[in-house]
């Protein structure tokens, strides 16, 4: 199943450990996440949903090209970087 | 007389504590990331805190020991967008206004026993009855078509950043947007009417420069003693209400200047308020390099610069509109600055003291 990282400075603000999860997209990972750390979600994603604005999200190596709803596929063997922009800095 | 004092600040939050031998300042929190809010609840001692990271958004925080410990509560969000939704455009760049949080801007207490309220930008009140444990969209205000005329004022969406409760009447509420005037209900957030008859924008056509719904009120500030005198530091202005914002005056004869963002008012005394003042909106800085607050104690008949213990020369601070805040007993004053200055007063403004200039900008300052 795809691996799911978070850049350290975000495991520094809230619960955000390595995890792996089941899932076809991107989505589908990051919510099996959140259910385990509901608190989670509003770091990485926006009101709406979609990935905030200086968030990037990369699955085996490539950033992903949906950003409103992650539905960029995963292999089972994938590994998702929750990554923060160099632009919010 | 209070004995701390809370500043929000581009760095995270700072505290200041008065002890025999004067004010210092005794701790941080959320060191590295912006806290443009808080609101020490004077109700059961509750210190809340927005916590905006660059990265991941807008937090929700609570204290119950004045800031030694923290936890996350739930952060005002807005509900999913109804694909039918009217769109609602900012009016000068006709982009559309999202439905995302992007900055809490005010932060009260309501009537009720952990009742807040919140606003944000881009425009929106939230509401809360637990403590900030759950948030609901304030839809009366957001559903509202008089929202399609607002515009961003200083940022890139019209914003909340005044949240008046009236102490007679709690279910009565004002609240200031820049830019979109001056709203009030009287039914605790379920209707709502702009009022502002009197004020008048520079940065509109001639015509719609009475229209009190686009109006950039800096700031509104009143009197618990007396909520139906008013003060308004508007965008190219100050206004004046004894009518409980209906109908207003502008004062033309400020001294030194008509222009700033932030006002205070006596707590007990209606006649009296400070102003931060700068030389004009292009024109941010002090009037001639030399800072001062500005007093009125004769409801603006006449205005005093007060400059003891202020920078008097090459003095270039801007003070923000939530930067300035008053005790309980109108006695103690504290302002912070863009330049990360902090100055105290507890004479009523007529001498200074700073506690440091050493600070992040100071994006809001409150006494707890």
């Amino acid at each position: 199943m795809p691996t799911v990282h978070f850049t350290a400075n975000l495991a520094s603000q809230t619960s955000a450990p390595i995890c792996q999860m089941d899932g076809a997209t991107v989505r589908e990972a990051l919510n099996a996440v959140f259910t385990q750390h509901p608190t989670l979600r509003s770091y990485v994603l926006d009101d709406q949903g979609a990935v905030r604005q200086h968030v990037v999200v990369f699955v085996d190596g490539t950033a992903i090209t949906d950003r409103q709803k992650q539905a960029d596929a995963v292999k089972p063997n994938s590994e998702i970087f929750v990554m923060q922009a160099l632009s919010g800095g | 007389m209070s004995t701390k004092l809370y500043l929000g600040t581009r760095k995270g939050l700072i505290e200041a504590e008065r002890s025999a031998a004067g004010w210092r300042i005794t701790r941080n929190s959320f060191l590295g990331v912006q806290v443009p809010m808080l609101l020490p609840d004077a109700r059961d001692g509750t210190l809340y805190a927005a916590v905006e990271h660059g990265h991941f958004g807008t937090k929700f925080h609570a204290s119950h020991d004045a800031g030694a410990n923290w936890e996350e509560r739930a952060c005002p969000a807005f509900p999913p967008k109804p694909e039918d939704a009217p769109k609602v455009l900012n009016m000068a760049d006709q982009q559309p206004i999202p439905w995302d949080l992007k900055k809490i801007w005010a932060l009260e207490a309501g009537a009720a026993d952990g009742e807040l309220w919140c606003g944000t930008l881009p425009g929106a009140l939230f509401h809360s009855l637990d403590s900030g444990a759950s948030w609901r969209l304030v839809e009366s205000l957001w559903n509202d078509p008089g929202r399609a005329k607002w515009m961003g004022g200083g940022a890139e969406w019209p914003g909340i950043h005044t949240i008046l409760v009236d102490p007679r009447n709690r279910h009565r509420l004002l609240i200031g947007v820049s830019c979109g005037g001056v709203w009030e209900s009287t039914d605790n957030g379920a209707t709502w009417r702009n009022i502002g008859e009197g004020i008048r924008a520079e940065f509109m056509p001639p015509d719609q420069a009475y229209d009190p719904g686009i109006q950039d009120p800096h700031r509104i500030a009143w009197s618990a003693a007396d909520p139906d005198t008013i003060w308004m530091q508007h965008h190219n202005g100050i206004f004046h209400s004894t009518d409980g914002g209906q109908k207003w005056r502008e004062i033309t004869h400020a001294n030194p200047s008509n222009f700033g963002f932030a006002v205070a008012m006596h707590p007990q005394d209606s006649q009296t308020a400070w102003f931060v003042p700068g030389i004009k909106d292009e024109l941010r800085v002090p009037c001639d390099g030399a800072l001062c607050v500005m007093r009125t104690r004769d409801g603006g008949q006449t205005f005093e610069p007060l400059r003891q213990g202020l920078p008097q020369e090459h003095a270039y601070h801007l003070v923000y509109r939530h930067c300035l805040d008053v005790t309980g007993d109108g006695r103690t004053l504290a302002f912070g600055s863009t330049t990360g200055s902090v100055w105290i007063s507890e004479n009523g403004g007529d001498s200074w003291e700073r506690l440091s200039a050493d600070l992040p900008p100071i994006y809001c300052v409150r006494f707890g």
